[in-house]
């Protein structure tokens, strides 16, 4: 499978999905001017691992900050990570963002995937 | 060339440290974003404060990229909207001003009294609700900007509609975000 790899920009998250190396991560900043737009070729990424997924996926969100739009298209991306059977979100957030950790608490709540929450 | 004495008065008597008046793009959003950052870091301010500060003024600079009314005064076509950054002793304001034909007031009205009506349980409730619950609109959603301002001020949201002339009034809206509690 294709390797997707986005560099971040001040205003777009950098993407790595990779499926071979089992490296999925989204981290940064995401504050995009259209997030429907920036999201759709990660949604396909996903639709299309989902027909063939590794045993175990631990998907990364590393994310410094993230706006409103992009809020809805997160999870829109959890809800395309929710039937992937071994799946586990791993919600990264700094020790001292409550905010992001609260975020991250919030997503947990509105999908049946097992989170595990980190700092850095 | 008074006026730029009395403006230059009314920006330190408002202890202004911001403002940005003209058109607003993705990219003079984050040109603003850029020097409110640095600003903010070089006054040394607490990370929390800065994040809630940063997190309102993309909300608040998005909503003006996307939902501001395109103002048409004859052959005029403007998009003109202006973007404030108050610092006081104990809190950041976040303020903004943009035309809104008047039929739009009532609706946009209503979903700040509600917002404003509720208090932080029922802010996190009504933002699970509208992330779950709609499909992005072609201009994004600004209810849930409103909502996050929110619940990252902490405070109720302050605004008001002054008459710019018989079709357009100039959306006012005020944010707080309190200084320092680390």
């Amino acid at each position: 499978m294709e390797i997707l790899n986005l560099e971040g920009a001040e205003d777009t998250p950098k993407i790595i999905l990779d499926k071979k190396n089992g490296i999925f991560e989204i981290s940064g900043r995401s504050l995009p001017e259209d997030s429907a737009e920036f999201y759709r070729p990660i949604l396909e990424w996903i639709g299309n691992y989902s027909g063939d997924p590794n045993p175990s996926t631990e998907f990364v969100f590393k994310l410094e900050y993230f706006n409103t739009a992009s809020s809805k298209l997160i999870l829109d991306v959890l809800s395309a990570l929710e039937d992937i059977k071994g799946m586990k979100i791993m919600w990264y957030y700094h020790e001292d963002d409550e905010d992001m950790e609260e975020a991250g608490q919030e997503f947990s709540e509105l999908v049946e995937i097992p989170f595990e929450f980190k700092t850095y | 060339m008074n006026f730029i004495y009395e403006l230059h008065r009314t920006m330190m008597s408002e202890k202004l440290i911001l403002v940005y008046q003209g058109d607003f793009t993705q990219e003079t959003t984050k040109s603003i974003l850029t020097m409110a950052e640095r600003n903010l870091d070089s006054s040394g301010e607490g990370s929390s404060t800065k994040r809630k500060v940063f997190n309102v003024m993309v909300e608040a600079l998005q909503n003006i990229v996307k939902h501001s009314d395109e103002l048409v005064d004859g052959e005029t076509r403007s998009h003109a909207a202006i973007f404030l950054i108050g610092k006081q002793a104990n809190r950041y304001s976040i303020m903004s001003g943009n035309p809104i034909r008047k039929e739009n007031i009532a609706k946009l009205e209503k979903k700040l009294e509600h917002i404003n009506g509720l208090d932080k349980d029922g802010l996190k409730d009504l933002y699970k609700e509208i992330i779950k619950n709609t499909t992005i609109s072609e201009k994004g959603g600004a209810s849930l900007g409103f909502v996050d301002m929110a619940r990252k001020s902490g405070e109720k949201l302050e605004f008001s509609f002054p008459e710019m002339n018989s079709e357009y009034c100039f959306f006012c809206l005020k944010v707080n975000v309190p200084r320092g509690e680390e």
